[in-house]
C-alpha cells in the first residue's frame, strides 16, 4: 500500500472506516449510545500503533521527519505498560542509572519484549552520551 | 506654604515614581552575567562541518567536545544533507528571505533543518521588531490564529472551575489549562475543567499541569487532551539541574503521543538565567538551542516566548524584541508556537498593550500560552499578561485592529447561562459518582461570583478527598460521560466524548492542531502559505462582525432614544415658541443667545447631562443680573458653534452674542470679530457645569457693557473626553446638521420657564 500523504488528512474525516480503537472498535461505533450501553471501555479510546504510523507517514509527507520519528517511537510505546514507561522515564533522568549497563538492559528489554527498536536505539544513544558527560553518578 | 529653599528636584520625577511602571525593575545589560538579549562575547560564531554524512563540528565545537545538548541537536535536529547549504548562506540574505513574501515558507523551513542555533539567532537578530512581527506572521505554521486560557482558582473549587472553564469556552479559547494550589487536588481539577469545557461547544483541548507522572495518568483516564509542561533548557547544567536530559524529555514526548495526547514542550528566555547556569551566553542564543532540541525531539510544538522567564527577559534592553525573536525561531523551525504573553511582564498597562500588539496583528497558533481567563488572584500559575480583569480590553484591541485574537465577545445573559449550566453539570457529576453533594447556596455563590473571594463553596481541604476518590476509584472520562448523560446533560456528554475520541485517529498530534466545529485544523489542512496581501489569514465577514460586537455600542437610534427620555420632562420645564424671523436688535442692552437647530427640538441635554432648560435659565438670569436683556434666536442655517455665536452677535444690538449647541458647546462672540476668533469658548461640554454657563452669561453681559472680564475657565483633569464623548457627539451633531437648512433665516424664539422648571439654578 502506498504511503499516506497530507491529502489523506484528517484521517477521522477522510477515512473514518479505517480508524479503530485499541480493542478494534471502529470510530463510528463509539457513540454516546454505545457508552450508555456499557459497550465502551477506555481501551476503545486508545490510539493504535497503526494510527500513529499513519500519522508518521503524513508528517513525513509534510517534511517533518523529526515529528514522524517521534510518532514512530510513540507507536512502539502503545503496548508498553504505564509502569514500564514511567520507570524507563525515571531511569533516563540524571543520576538515576548508576551505570551504563542499566540503560543498555532497559533498551534490550524494550527491544525484545515490545519490539520497540527505535525507542531502544534512542535509549542506547542516551547511554553513550550519559557516560561521556558523567551522568552515571550519585546525585543527592 | 511658601518654599524659599532652592529646588532639589523637579517634582515630575516624584509623580513618575508613583506610576505603576516604576514598580518594574530594569537590569543593566551585562552579558557576562547573562543579562544580554541578543548577543554576548561568549556566543559562538555560526558554523558547521560534515564528515561522512555526520556532523563533525557545530558552532565552533568539535563533535568530540559536544555536551549533551550539542549532541542531541547534531544527531536529531541538523539534517546533514541541508546543513552545509544553509550554513553557507549569508545571514543577511536569510534575514531578508524571512521578510520576503516571494520566498515561500516551505523553502525557509527546509533551510532551517540545516541551521545551527548560532545561525538561527544570528539571522533573526538582524530583524527589527517590525520585521520580526511580519516574518512571524509569514512563518507561523497554521493559518488560523487561536488562543489559550488559564482556568484556575485560589480554592481549587470544582464548581468554580467548571463555571470558569465554560466561560473560557464561550469566549472562544481553543485550549484551556488548569493547575492547582494543592497538588493533591489535580484529579478534581481535571474532572471539573473537563466538564466545564464541554458546556456549549465541543473540541476545546484541555490540560492539567501537574507532576509529570500524574499528568500522564490523568491524560490516560481521558480527562485531558494535551500537555505542555515538558520543559527544556539551553545549557546542560540547567537541564540536569531541572532533573532531566534531552533524552528523558524526548522519551516523554513519545510516551504522550503513544497515549494519543497532544504535547508541546516549554522553553523560553531567562530560564537558564533564573536557574543560574547561563554560561554567559545571550538569551536568544540559549533559546535557539532549546528550540533546536525540541525540533530534534520531534514534538509538534513549543510553548515559547519567555514563559516563566519573560519578566526577567523584559528587564533587559531589547528583551521584549528578544521574546518576539525566539518565537520567530520557533515557527521558522516549523513548530507550533504557543507564543508566551503568559506571565505578566510588567505593572505598566502601556507595556502590556505594547507587548500583545505584534502578536495580535501577526496572529499566532496560540497568541497567549495562558491568557488568565479568571481574575488575577485566582490564577494559580501567577498573574498573566492579560487576566479576567482585562478581558474586555483585549476584545476591544481585536476590534480596533480588526485582528483575530481568537476570542469573541460574550453577551451577559449567555455568560450567566453557561455558568449555571456548568455548575449544574459538575454538581450532577459529583452527585452521580457519589463524590460530593454541593448545596444550592454553594452553587448560587459560584454562578454569580467574579472570583473565589466571593464564593461560599469548596475549600482546598474539602477538595482533597474528592480528588483522592476520583484517583483511587479509577474513575475515567467514561464514568463522567455516563453521569452527565444520566442526569440529562446529553450535549455535554457528547461534547466530552467528541474530544476524547480525537485521540483514536491521532489527527491532533500533527503540528499546530486545534479543533474548530468538531474538525481538527492543523498546519496540514490549514497551512499558512502567506505570499503577500490577500494570501494570509483574514476574518470572514461573520467572524469580523462577531469580533466587532462588543458590549455597549452606541448608534444614532440609541442617541435619539436617550434624548427622547428627556423630552417629556423638558416640555414641562420650558416652552419655546417661534415668533417669526429674527431681526437685528436696536438696543445696546441686549445679548442674543443663538441656539442650534435641534436645541430643545430633538436634543434636550448637554453631554454633561445638564437640562437645556437649566442651561438657558442660568445664562438668562446672569445676563439679567447685569441689567441687560437676553434675547433668544434659533439659528436654522448652521450648527457650527462659531457661526452660531457670530450670527447671534450680528443680530445683537450690543454686538455681543452667545452661540450654544444642544450638546453644550458654547461661545461668546462679537459682531466685529472673525468667525474663529471668538471672545470665549467652552469647547469641553462634558465637563462644563451650570456655574460655568452662568459665568458665561455674566461675562457676555460684561462685554456688552464694554468691560474686559476675566474669561471663564473650565478646569480639565486631562480626561480623554474624545474617547468618552466623541462617538456620541458626532451622532448628536449629525442630528443638528440634519435640521440645518442652507440659507434659512434665524427665528425669534420666546422662551418661557414653566412650573416644572428646576429651581436650583446654578449649582454651587
Amino acid at each position: 500500500m502506498s504511503k499516506l500523504t497530507i491529502a489523506d488528512y484528517p484521517l477521522a474525516n477522510t477515512r473514518p472506516e479505517h480508524i479503530f480503537g485499541k480493542r478494534g472498535k471502529a470510530l463510528g461505533d463509539i457513540t454516546l449510545a454505545a457508552v450508555m450501553a456499557g459497550d465502551i471501555t477506555m481501551a476503545d479510546l486508545q490510539i493504535t500503533p497503526k494510527a500513529l504510523q499513519d500519522q508518521a507517514e503524513i508528517a513525513d509527507d509534510a517534511n517533518r521527519p523529526t515529528l514522524a520519528l517521534n510518532l514512530t517511537r510513540a507507536s512502539e510505546l502503545v503496548s508498553v505498560p504505564q509502569d514500564v514507561i514511567m520507570s524507563t522515564y525515571e531511569l533516563l533522568r540524571p543520576g538515576r542509572a548508576k551505570e551504563k549497563q542499566e540503560l543498555v538492559e532497559r533498551a534490550q528489554l524494550l527491544r525484545t519484549d515490545y519490539n520497540a527498536n527505535a525507542i531502544a536505539d534512542f535509549i542506547l544513544e542516551a547511554a553513550d552520551i550519559y557516560e561521556k558527560r558523567g551522568l552515571f553518578k550519585f546525585r543527592f | 506654604m511658601v518654599d524659599t529653599g532652592l529646588p532639589n528636584r523637579w517634582r515630575r520625577f516624584s509623580e513618575w515614581d508613583d506610576r505603576p511602571l516604576r514598580r518594574d525593575k530594569f537590569a543593566r545589560e551585562d552579558a557576562a552575567s547573562g543579562f544580554s538579549a541578543f548577543r554576548s562575547p561568549a556566543d559562538p560564531k555560526p558554523g558547521v562541518s560534515v564528515q561522512s554524512g555526520k556532523i563533525a563540528s557545530m558552532d565552533g565545537v568539535l563533535a568530540h567536545d559536544f555536551d549533551m545538548i550539542d549532541t542531541f541537536i547534531a544527531n536529531h535536529h541538523l539534517d546533514p544533507s541541508v546543513t552545509e547549504e544553509a550554513m553557507a548562506m549569508d545571514s543577511v540574505l536569510l534575514a531578508r528571505m524571512l521578510v520576503d513574501m516571494h520566498v515561500p515558507r516551505t523553502e525557509l523551513v527546509r533551510l532551517a533543518h540545516g541551521c545551527t542555533p548560532a545561525k538561527l539567532a544570528d539571522v533573526v537578530g538582524r530583524l527589527s521588531a517590525l520585521e520580526i512581527a511580519f516574518a512571524y506572521s509569514k512563518m507561523r505554521a497554521r493559518k488560523t490564529p487561536g488562543n489559550q486560557g488559564h482556568v484556575t482558582n485560589a480554592k481549587d473549587d470544582p464548581l468554580q472551575l467548571a463555571a470558569d472553564a465554560a466561560i473560557a469556552v464561550a469566549y472562544g479559547f481553543d485550549e484551556i489549562e488548569t493547575t492547582m494550589r494543592v497538588s493533591r487536588n489535580a484529579w478534581s481539577n481535571a474532572v471539573a475543567c473537563a466538564v466545564g469545557s464541554a458546556v456549549g461547544r465541543a473540541g476545546v483541548l484541555f490540560q492539567c499541569a501537574s507532576e509529570e507522572a500524574e499528568e500522564l495518568l490523568i491524560g490516560m483516564a481521558g480527562f485531558t487532551s494535551y500537555a505542555e509542561t515538558v520543559s527544556v533548557y539551553g545549557t546542560e547544567k540547567s537541564f540536569t539541574d531541572g532533573d532531566d536530559t534531552p533524552w528523558s524529555k524526548g522519551f516523554l514526548a513519545a510516551a504522550y503521543a503513544s497515549r494519543g495526547i497532544k504535547m508541546r514542550c516549554t522553553s523560553g528566555a531567562g530560564s537558564e538565567l533564573l536557574m543560574g547556569f547561563h554560561e554567559a551566553k545571550s538569551l536568544l542564543y540559549l533559546e535557539a538551542r532549546c528550540l533546536c532540541l525540541q525540533r530534534g525531539m520531534g514534538v509538534q510544538g513549543t510553548q515559547n516566548g519567555g514563559i516563566d522567564g519573560a519578566p526577567v527577559t523584559a528587564s533587559v534592553p531589547g528583551g521584549v524584541r528578544e521574546l518576539m525573536a525566539e518565537n520567530l525561531i520557533a515557527v521558522w523551525l516549523d513548530l507550533e508556537c504557543a507564543s508566551g504573553n503568559d506571565a505578566r511582564t510588567t505593572e505598566s498597562e502601556i507595556r502590556i498593550g505594547a507587548k500583545i500588539l505584534p502578536y495580535l496583528i501577526a496572529g499566532s497558533d496560540l497568541i497567549c500560552s495562558g491568557f488568565g481567563s479568571i481574575l488575577s488572584y485566582d490564577n494559580s500559575f501567577n498573574t498573566s499578561l492579560f487576566n479576567g480583569e482585562e478581558m474586555e480590553d483585549y476584545l476591544v484591541l481585536q476590534r480596533d485592529f480588526e485582528a483575530d485574537g481568537g476570542l469573541t465577545p460574550l453577551h451577559e445573559d449567555r455568560a450567566l447561562d453557561v455558568r449555571r449550566r456548568a455548575v449544574d453539570a459538575i454538581c450532577a457529576v459529583l452527585e452521580e459518582l457519589d463524590l460530593a453533594y454541593p448545596s444550592a447556596d454553594m452553587k448560587n455563590s459560584v454562578i454569580a461570583a467574579s472570583g473565589s473571594n466571593e464564593t461560599r463553596s469548596f475549600t482546598p481541604g474539602a477538595v482533597g478527598p474528592i480528588s483522592d476518590s476520583i484517583k483511587n476509584r479509577e474513575i475515567t472520562v467514561i464514568d463522567v460521560i455516563k453521569a452527565l448523560a444520566i442526569r440529562g446533560f446529553e450535549n455535554e456528554a457528547d461534547n466530552l466524548l467528541i474530544v476524547v475520541k480525537l485521540r483514536i485517529s491521532g489527527d491532533y498530534l500533527q503540528t499546530s492542531a486545534l479543533v474548530r466545529d468538531g474538525k481538527v485544523l492543523s498546519a496540514i489542512n490549514d497551512p499558512n502559505i502567506y505570499s503577500g496581501p490577500g494570501s494570509g489569514y483574514t476574518m470572514s465577514e461573520g467572524r469580523r462582525l462577531a469580533v466587532n460586537n462588543i458590549r455597549d455600542i452606541l448608534d444614532q437610534n440609541e442617541v435619539l432614544r436617550m434624548e427622547a427620555r428627556f423630552e417629556t420632562g423638558e416640555a414641562a420645564r420650558i416652552a419655546y415658541s417661534t415668533i417669526g424671523v429674527a431681526q437685528i436688535g436696536a438696543g445696546k442692552d441686549e445679548v442674543v443667545i443663538g441656539i442650534s437647530p435641534a436645541f430643545g427640538v430633538k436634543l434636550f441635554q448637554t453631554t454633561a447631562g445638564h437640562k437645556l432648560s437649566d442651561v438657558l435659565r442660568v445664562i438668562v438670569d446672569a445676563i439679567a443680573a447685569r441689567g441687560l436683556r437676553a434675547r433668544v434666536v434659533r439659528l436654522c442655517h448652521t450648527a457650527d458653534t462659531s457661526f452660531l455665536g457670530l450670527s447671534a452677535a450680528r443680530l445683537s444690538g450690543s454686538g455681543i452674542g452667545i452661540g450654544i449647541q444642544a450638546k453644550g458647546t458654547a461661545v461668546i462672540h462679537s459682531a466685529s470679530r472673525l468667525p474663529h476668533n471668538n471672545l470665549e469658548l467652552f469647547s469641553n461640554a462634558p465637563i462644563t457645569k451650570l456655574e460655568h454657563y452662568a459665568g458665561f452669561g455674566r461675562n457676555a453681559a460684561a462685554y456688552a457693557l464694554g468691560e474686559t472680564p476675566e474669561p471663564i475657565m473650565v478646569p480639565t483633569n486631562g480626561e480623554s473626553l474624545g474617547s468618552q464623548y466623541h462617538a456620541r457627539v458626532a451622532m448628536i451633531y449629525a442630528i443638528e446638521t440634519g435640521l440645518a437648512v442652507e440659507g434659512a433665516a434665524p427665528q425669534e424664539i420666546n422662551i418661557q420657564f414653566l412650573e416644572g422648571a428646576s429651581t436650583e439654578g446654578a449649582r454651587p
